[in-house]
């Protein structure tokens, strides 16, 4: 690696480590300011999340406003947080009193698990009919994937996920319906959020594909006497892979955040769920470590993304605009 | 298809993937019921484990007969022996001992004492446990066997009280130095093999429990909040039991063999708490009037599909004693309903109800969306008094907004769906609900001496069996006078039950899945 490439690496790394640090600040004040000027009386929320609607009332309400000292001034609570962040410690869930720590890791772990399913569900139907429709034009394969893109993408989440249910584990008994078993239950929320996913891969690939057929530099190496085949493989492929990882990319943080009507479907313990459930039950601890995991998760995301584009794109190392 | 064959290398790959994806999935699930070991019962339900603190989520364990409470409960409430074989009362009516059964151990081993159930009874005597509402004194452990209550008033529904879920007794190696919860240690015949919280809890039997060895040996409780989901489970097989199925996934899946649906009548009320302090709601002509603008029967009918659960009265029959068979059912009149609010000055404009002042009547009603049928009938009562004039605006909230609005004075109306067996005995429930201040909730803005006079006597206990019916009726035809809160609809609990599963009885208390009397069909 030369001086050049050296350096470009460790602007990123500079870069995404104070986007981190801002970051923390940013999400978790603001999550507080949020959550607290959120309408309706803490203490009664977070005792109906705790007890549930047949035991909540104003006594338990009291009790809890008084065991979280949730009089004491904003400025207080605060300073407080900042405290316990200094220390990376999230502090304590008010709802289940187990440590935010513990149970954002286990959710994001169930989420990441989803994620993951679904990003190789999609690539793997995704990137072929792409690569194919790129470099076929007008065909009936590129024709057809762009009907099965716009249904896909069109259909709502709930609508696909009921469908998908009802065909392959009711009638055809292959999966489970749903739970967290880790076994076989996966696949039906990894096909919901992937198919949606696919639809739109197919289509950016399928656009890479042909810019990069029509390049120069593809047309060179067929005239430098490579095959049709050889020429994509070695070339083709890598220049059209650049605006689809970036397109992964982002969309790899939508699966992450995006997958709350999917998770609630399928009872899958995944952190989506739970942050919603944090804003009805006002945990603002939970609230706070959700938002700061899940920014956290875009900068190494995108991370990720600078450093497979760096790494596929040679234009980038040497420092010219791409 | 020839795209594959023109591109080799990724055909290979992709269908390496789809191949290992689908076997992975499809081959652990196929693989299951052959292994040596049945898999567990599946139940599937909408509650969540939002803590471990008896308070909290102690239902779900003693549901899932992992943990006990001193005392339990018949059908119709009759106090009955749980973890206390027997229990005495002293004749001042001020001195309880409950005797627990002998030899019983924790799951991990250790004796049940009187020492440890006291810990647990007194962390239980804080608000939001029931206990609270007891005038208790003091909870004191006389030797090992035997737990004392001093109450600083008699009251006769302490055993009621104690046969609620957040008196269960756990172990003392359940909490940690500070007091909290960190593990469920109990002492009924499952015991907790996997918890993950909120979701899944999966329990074992335990051997060392000194009753009858249950049949089924594992049991797994998922959390799935979305009923068509639920529905879906059990209609494929993947769920044993699965609990609060909606109405319309109900009607298909008693087209189904798959799985049969099994019903009981639960002891809970949908019911339209009312501030009867409101300029308007003060006057009981219109309370009875939006009472009979109410279209219960179509509301059972089409909300609910099921007609028998219009609420001609706010006690369902399951509660036996309370219910009135005799007392004539809430009616719909719609014309009765506008000649009710005419005479109390109500005078129908172009646009709705006006005042003499030409004040319209506007009303607020709050509601929340914990339960999903709510919001569903709160739209339908908007309707239906739009009908009559009366001008709804519904607000979709929180569980908490009902008790808040109660003290703060800012409800008008709230569609609740209230528990009057949250413990066995409705009567503290009452006496909470139509205290002199009202109830968070139940009334609001009026009391009524008599009613309380007869709750009074009704929780002293010393009523002889025709004295308590005689009471219980009158509260009954109280509150349907009255009017204070208007019941609406009462509720099934509705539980796809697979046929692979025999012995299957539903608690009509919901204090039990009764697990331990099930058993697989040959």
């Amino acid at each position: 690696m030369n001086k050049t490439s050296n350096s470009a690496w460790t602007t990123l790394l500079l870069r995404r480590a104070f986007q981190i640090v801002a970051l923390a600040l940013l999400v978790g004040t603001l999550c507080f300011f949020m959550a607290r000027s959120l309408p309706g009386d803490m203490a009664t929320r977070i005792a109906a999340g705790r007890y549930g609607y047949d035991l909540v009332n104003n006594a338990a309400a009291d009790a809890v406003r008084l065991e979280l000292g949730l009089d004491r001034p904003l400025w207080l609570a605060l300073l407080h947080w900042w405290g316990e962040i200094a220390r990376a410690d999230l502090g304590l869930s008010v709802v289940s009193g187990n440590t935010v720590w513990t149970e954002v890791l286990h959710q994001l772990g169930n989420t990441l698990e989803l994620s993951v399913a679904s990003l190789l569900l999609a690539s793997a139907v995704g990137l072929p009919l792409g690569v194919w429709s790129g470099l076929h034009i007008g065909g009936w394969i590129d024709r057809a994937t762009l009907a099965m893109a716009v249904v896909l993408r069109a259909m709502p989440p709930f609508l696909l996920a009921v469908l998908l249910m009802v065909l392959l584990a009711v009638q055809l008994d292959m999966v489970p319906v749903a739970g967290d078993d880790h076994h076989g239950s996966v696949l039906l929320p990894a096909l919901t959020l992937g198919l949606g996913l696919a639809a739109g891969l197919a289509r950016v690939t399928r656009a890479a594909m042909r810019d990069a057929a029509a390049s120069p530099s593809f047309e060179f190496a067929r005239i430098k006497g490579l095959t049709d085949r050889q020429a994509l493989v070695r070339h083709g492929l890598r220049q059209a892979a650049v605006p689809v990882i970036a397109y992964l990319g982002v969309h790899a943080v939508f699966l992450v955040e995006g997958a709350v009507v999917v998770e609630t479907l399928f009872a899958w313990p995944g952190i989506g769920h739970a942050l919603v459930h944090a804003v009805f039950g006002r945990d603002v601890p939970m609230i706070q470590g959700t938002a700061l995991c899940m920014g956290l998760l875009f900068v190494l995301f995108n991370l990720l993304v600078d450093a497979a584009c760096l790494a596929l794109d040679p234009r980038r190392r040497m420092g010219a605009p791409s | 298809m020839n795209l594959f064959e023109a591109f080799p290398l990724s055909r290979r790959h992709a269908l390496q993937a789809a191949v290992a994806g689908l076997a992975a999935g499809s081959l652990r699930v196929a693989a299951q019921p052959g292994a040596a070991e049945p898999r567990p019962l599946q139940i599937v339900g909408s509650w969540e484990i939002t803590g471990l603190a008896p308070a909290n989520s102690g239902y779900m364990f003693t549901r899932l007969q992992v943990t006990e409470t001193l005392m339990g409960a018949a059908d119709d409430g009759t106090p009955e022996p749980a973890l206390a074989e027997r229990w005495s009362v002293s004749s001042d009516g001020l001195v309880w001992r409950f005797h627990l059964r002998p030899g019983v151990r924790f799951h991990d081993g250790t004796a049940v004492t009187a020492a440890a159930a006291v810990r647990c009874l007194q962390s239980a005597r804080v608000a939001p446990s029931l206990l609270s509402v007891a005038p208790v004194r003091a909870v004191e452990a006389d030797g090992d066997g035997t737990v004392v209550f001093r109450l600083a008033s008699p009251y006769a529904g302490l055993p009621s009280l104690l046969a609620h879920s957040s008196t269960m007794v756990l172990a003392p190696s359940s909490y940690e130095p500070g007091g909290q919860v960190r593990r469920i240690v109990g002492s009924g015949p499952y015991r907790i093999d996997a918890l993950a919280p909120p979701q899944s809890v999966e329990t074992v039997v335990f051997d060392g429990y000194d009753g009858p060895r249950p049949t089924v040996r594992r049991v797994h409780y998922l959390t799935v909040s979305r009923a068509e989901t639920r529905a879906l489970m059990a209609e494929s097989g993947q769920a044993d039991l699965a609990y609060a199925i909606d109405p319309v996934s109900m009607t298909r899946l008693k087209k189904r063999a798959s799985a049969h649906v099994e019903v009981v009548t639960l002891p809970r009320t949908a019911a339209l708490k009312l501030n009867a302090g409101h300029p308007a709601l003060k006057d009981v002509r219109v309370r009875r009037a939006l009472s009979l603008a109410i279209d219960r029967a179509g509301i059972a009918k089409a909300l609910l599909r099921d007609p028998e659960l219009a609420a001609g009265q706010l006690f369902p029959p399951t509660l036996k004693g309370w219910y009135d068979p005799a007392l004539p059912p809430l009616a719909y009149d719609p014309a009765q309903a506008l000649q009710l609010l005419a005479e109390a000055g109500w005078k129908r404009g172009p646009d709705g109800l006006r005042d003499a002042r030409g004040q319209p009547l506007r009303l607020s009603m709050r509601t929340f969306v914990d339960r999903p049928e709510l919001p569903v009938l709160a739209s339908a009562l908007q309707e239906q008094f739009r009908q009559v004039g009366i001008a709804v605006q519904v607000a979709i909230g929180n569980s908490g907004d009902v008790p808040l609005g109660h003290r703060d004075g800012s409800l008008e109306l709230a569609l609740i769906a209230r528990n009057y067996a949250t413990v066995p005995d409705p009567t503290g429930t009452l006496l909470q609900d139509f205290g002199p201040g009202g109830g968070d909730w139940g009334a609001m803005g009026w009391s009524s001496p008599a009613l309380r006079q007869v709750l009074a006597e009704l929780a002293l206990g010393k009523a002889g069996p025709e004295r308590t019916l005689a009471l219980r009726g009158q509260v009954a035809r109280v509150l349907q006078q009255e009017l204070p809160i208007v019941p609406i609809a009462w509720y099934r609990q509705q539980v796809a039950v697979s046929p692979r599963l025999a012995g299957v009885q539903l608690d009509p208390l919901e204090r039990s899945y009764r697990l331990t009397r099930m058993a697989w069909q040959a």
